[in-house]
Formats: structure tokens, C-alpha cells, sequence
């Protein structure tokens, strides 16, 4: 197999394009809720600032992360994905994510979440590499907090 | 030195990884364990093994025997003048937190200071914030220079208001591969009445330590480094000093007679040695140190170094490759950032080529953040790395950064 080959399952093409140049990278000028997600291990930190709509759902996720491609892809991704979805939602979705990273398949899960869990796929292949299940999953801590009124999340 | 002959003694170097041959450069995280390390700990655990000091029995006597030889094959190793001096740990961050804790909390007052470098290890740094915060010492921190060395005149200056009571300082860096000046920094420090750590985790793998010659008052080092086992490591200190501290644990095998009014301590080292000692790692460490010896620190640091001088040579003709520090005394670990990407994403994918490397802030995050970085990959080399292995590591990297780009 070629380098290209076998690396492709995790750094898939859309990985390295919103890891490379993520839309959602920045902070917002004006956010409701805030959290940092930490890993103390390997040093990455991502600071997620999340507007919410009045009807209770998230309108807008920005992040300002430090780290690998795969965390702030990931963070991407999520800011992308999150839009539009309440706590809840956020928070099982969260779930579903996290035993996708973990395992390679998509778990049992509510309808309306298969076509934000589409969008998560490229994240996937990470289940191969157990090292860095965590830089996938760091934003979603922090993302999970902010929404919970906590200031500090840990992927630890 | 027959490298080749070498890598046949470390059994796990000749598997493959992913259908690759196995290209292990993480030695400064952890060596690799030669066969007669793995031998002597099997063969002590089949024929040979009891608990030690106490057991009034033949096999007790002879794991005894074999425990001991460790310490005499230690203080041989680092050519201390007493047995005795050579105190059993876990590894260097218990050696470390035994210093702070009792020389530390006794023997240094609030106000005295603790003189430490900007290139330490976690280990070296948290142990003395610590003491600071209980204690009402201050932790003072010598600047390095760009090219990683330590600014001898800031350090020196340090010194000037005479409330250094101690200097604890790598003898390596763990990143930058810089050896520090240790005859001078304790020159200086002696000079100014403070005592001098050695922190020789990475040091006493590449070349000989002779303590007496260094002239320092304690030193640390794990024997995991060294191509022997986890949870062994050696505190060296004066023994006058030992004689003088207060134990760190209370328990067993350090007591000399125990009542519920009070307890009296055992003779020195056993005094700092509380509980079942690593008796089978003991016995491991022996023989690491015995088949380094054999090999001769001499060969081991000239092919260290012709590695290195490869390594600087090959990393920094790579577009986008930064390498931290340029001491003029190094040893052999190499850390370097890669424009395009970052260190987890370049250890990752060395690994897909079954590179082993380390990534991340290596427990320096001072040291990182110093050279502006967060993270650096980390290439270390041992006895059994070759220059092919380091081609191969340039290569990738190649690769690693084609794919980033």
C-alpha cells in the first residue's frame, strides 16, 4: 500500500480541507456561551464561543483552536453541523460522535440525526488511531460544557 | 561498535510494524530492554526470588545478595565513594520529590531560593513549586539562550543576593539535547554556598557520570532509560546530607524499631527506602548496567554522536523543518516542528510508515513555549539506532510534509 493509501482513512480529503482552512475558526464578536476544552497530554486547547438562536437552538458556533489537523477539522466540522440543532440534540449528537471515534460505526440513533452524523463521517477513520480519539472529540467537550453553563471541559 | 550485533541483543526490534520494519526513535521516552535484562528478571522470578533484608531463609538471603549487587553495580556506574549514598527510588520524579521534600522542607529555609533552568522537565519544575508553596521557598528560573544553552552570565548573576540555598538542573535536556556545563554550574553554585541536582535521566544514557568528579551534592536517574526495567530509578546524594535529611515515606524496611510513642530510622540508604523495594527491577538494572559497561560509554557516545551529527545534518536540509536548539554539546535527541503541519498530525503519520517518534510537548511546556511552539515531533536515538533509520525518518518526512503541502 502507498503512504497516500493508508493514511487517506483518517486524513481524508475534507480533513485536511477544514483542517487546513477552517470557516468556523474564529471567535464571535458577540456569543452567549463559552467554554475551554483542554488535553493536558499532548498540549491542544480549543475555546468554543456559541450564540444561541431565540427559539433555543444553536445559530452560531465559532472556535479558536491550537492543535493537530484532526482537532481542528473537527471543530470544524462540528461548528458546521451543530447549526440549527438544540441542546438536546447537540448533546446526543455528541454521544453518537463519540461512539463513532471510538468504534468506526455509527450507533443506534434518533432519525433526525442521520444527516448530521453523515457530515461527521470523515471523522471515522480516527477509530483506527486510538492516540488521537481525543483530538476529534476536545471541541465537542468544550461545546458540551458551554452549552452546560460549565467554563472548562477536559478530553482526559 | 557492531550496531548490527547490537539490535540482535533487543529481541522487539525486529518485529515489523504494519508490515514495516520497526524504526523505534522514542528511546529518550523509554529504551528498549536488551535479551540479558529480560533474561535476569525471568530467570530471578523462576529460580531465585523471596522478599529481601528480612527473611531468615536461603532464598531471601540470595534475592538479598542479588538486590544489593544492584546498588554496588550503581555506585560502581556513577563512581561514588559509598555504597550507601546510592538510594532506590521509582524513577527520577521520585527522586526528585525526595529532595524536595526532605532536604527541601529541613534543610532549606523560607526565603532561600531554588534555582532551576528554562529547559527542565516537568519533574524538575512542579516538585519545587511545590516546596515554594508550602514551605515559603522561591522557585527562580535561569534563562537559555536561542541556540538552547544555558546563559552562563544571567545565571550567574542569579546568585547575587545570596539566597540560593540550591540549584536543580537537568544534565541533559530531554528536547534540546543540550548538555550543561555541570562542572561550572557547580563551581558557581558552591561557590555561593548552594548545594547542586543533577537531573541525569538523559544524561547518564549517552556518557559516563562520575559524581565525584562532577562534584554536584545529588543525582537523579531512572533506570527505564538506561535499557533496564520501569519503576527503578537512583537518587545519588552526599552521604552527609543523607545522614542529615529526614525520611520522605514511612513504613516498613525503613525503620530501625517502631513503638506507637515513636519510631527510629534505618541506617542510610534504607532510611529513604520504605517498604518491599522494585526487587526484581533491582535485579534488571544490574544487568542493564552490566551490558552497558560492556559495550564501553566511549562507543556508546561515539555512535551517539555520529547519529546526531546525521540526524542535523539531514532534518535541517528539509524545506519547512525547524530543530530546536543548536548546543554545542549535545546528545542524541532531536526535536523539530514541520511548517505544514503539526507534531501530532507528522507522529501520526511517521507512525503509518512504523516510525516511532514522540510528539507533544515532551513534560517541557515552558521550553516549548519559550521557542513560540506547543508542540514539537522528537527523534531520540539509543545503542541499537542506525543511520539507515535516520534516512529512512528524512525520508518521511518528506513524505509528511508532500502530504500537508
Amino acid at each position: 500500500m502507498s503512504f497516500d493509501d493508508d493514511v487517506r482513512d483518517l486524513y481524508q480529503e475534507v480533513i485536511l480541507d477544514h483542517g487546513r482552512k477552517p470557516r468556523h475558526g474564529h471567535r464571535l464578536a458577540a456569543y452567549d456561551v463559552t467554554a475551554k476544552g483542554d488535553n493536558p497530554m499532548c498540549g491542544d486547547r480549543v475555546e468554543v464561543f456559541v450564540k444561541m438562536a431565540p427559539d433555543g437552538t444553536i445559530a452560531e458556533t465559532g472556535f479558536e483552536a491550537r492543535g493537530c489537523a484532526i482537532s481542528v477539522a473537527s471543530a470544524d466540522l462540528m461548528a458546521e453541523t451543530v447549526q440549527g440543532h438544540g441542546k438536546a440534540d447537540t448533546r446526543a449528537l455528541f454521544e453518537a460522535f463519540r461512539e463513532m471515534v471510538r468504534t468506526g460505526t455509527c450507533p443506534q440513533h434518533d432519525a433526525a440525526l442521520d444527516e448530521p452524523l453523515e457530515r461527521l463521517a470523515p471523522l471515522s477513520g480516527v477509530h483506527e488511531y486510538p492516540s488521537r480519539v481525543k483530538c476529534a472529540t476536545l471541541p465537542w467537550h468544550a461545546l458540551v460544557a458551554a452549552l452546560n453553563g460549565t467554563k472548562e471541559a477536559s478530553s482526559e | 561498535m557492531n550496531v548490527q550485533k547490537i539490535r540482535q541483543d533487543f529481541p522487539i526490534l525486529s518485529q515489523t510494524i504494519r508490515g514495516k520494519p520497526f524504526v523505534f526513535l522514542d528511546s529518550a521516552a523509554s529504551a528498549q530492554k536488551p535479551r540479558a535484562v529480560i533474561d535476569a528478571m525471568r530467570n530471578a522470578m523462576e529460580t531465585q526470588y523471596a522478599n529481601v533484608h528480612r527473611g531468615l531463609h536461603w532464598m531471601s538471603e540470595r534475592t538479598t545478595d542479588a538486590y544489593e549487587a544492584a546498588r554496588d553495580a550503581v555506585a560502581a556506574l556513577m563512581n561514588a565513594p559509598d555504597r550507601d549514598e546510592i538510594v532506590f527510588v521509582r524513577n527520577s520524579t521520585e527522586a526528585i520529590n525526595l529532595v524536595a521534600h526532605s532536604f527541601g522542607r529541613h534543610m532549606l529555609k523560607a526565603g532561600q531560593a531554588v534555582l532551576i533552568s528554562g529547559m527542565e522537565h516537568h519533574s524538575n519544575i512542579v516538585p519545587w513549586q511545590m516546596l515554594r508553596d508550602a514551605h515559603g521557598t522561591e522557585l527562580r528560573v535561569a534563562p537559555i539562550t536561542d541556540s538552547g544553552e544555558l546563559d552562563m552570565a544571567a545565571f550567574e548573576a542569579l546568585f547575587a543576593d545570596g539566597r540560593v540555598g540550591l540549584v536543580a538542573i537537568t544534565h541533559m535536556s530531554n528536547v534540546l539535547g543540550t548538555v550543561t556545563p555541570a562542572e561550572r554550574i557547580v563551581s558557581i553554585a558552591h561557590a555561593h554556598g548552594a548545594k547542586v541536582l543533577f537531573d541525569g535521566s538523559q544524561a547518564i544514557v549517552h556518557r559516563p557520570v562520575d559524581v565525584q568528579a562532577l562534584g554536584c551534592d545529588f543525582y537523579a536517574w531512572t533506570g527505564h532509560k538506561l535499557y533496564g526495567p520501569t519503576g527503578i530509578g537512583v537518587l545519588w546524594a552526599r552521604r552527609e546530607l543523607l545522614e542529615e535529611m529526614p525520611p520522605f515515606l514511612g513504613g516498613g524496611e525503613m525503620i530501625s524499631s517502631v513503638t506507637y510513642e515513636r519510631s527510629t530510622w534505618a541506617r542510610v540508604p534504607h532510611k529513604f527506602e520504605a517498604g518491599t523495594p522494585a526487587i526484581l527491577e533491582g535485579i534488571g538494572l544490574k544487568a542493564a548496567i552490566d551490558y552497558v559497561r560492556e559495550i564501553g560509554y566511549d562507543a556508546i557516545s561515539e555512535h551517539e554522536a555520529s547519529l546526531t551529527e546525521h540526524a542535523l545534518a539531514r532534518l535541517s536540509r528539509i524545506e519547512g523543518v525547524r530543530i530546536l536548539g543548536q548546543a554545542q554539546d549535545r546528545g542524541g535527541v532531536v526535536a523539530f516542528a514541520l511548517d505544514k503541519a503539526h507534531a501530532h498530525d507528522v507522529a501520526t503519520l511517521l507512525d503509518r510508515q512504523g516510525i516511532a517518534v514522540r510528539a507533544g510537548h515532551h513534560c517541557a511546556e515552558p521550553l516549548m513555549h519559550r521557542f513560540g511552539l506547543d508542540s514539537t515531533a522528537r527523534a531520540s536515538f539509543g545503542i541499537y539506532t542506525t543511520h539507515e533509520e535516520i534516512d529512512a525518518l528524512a525520508e518521511a518526512l518528506i513524505r509528511v510534509r508532500e502530504f500537508f503541502t
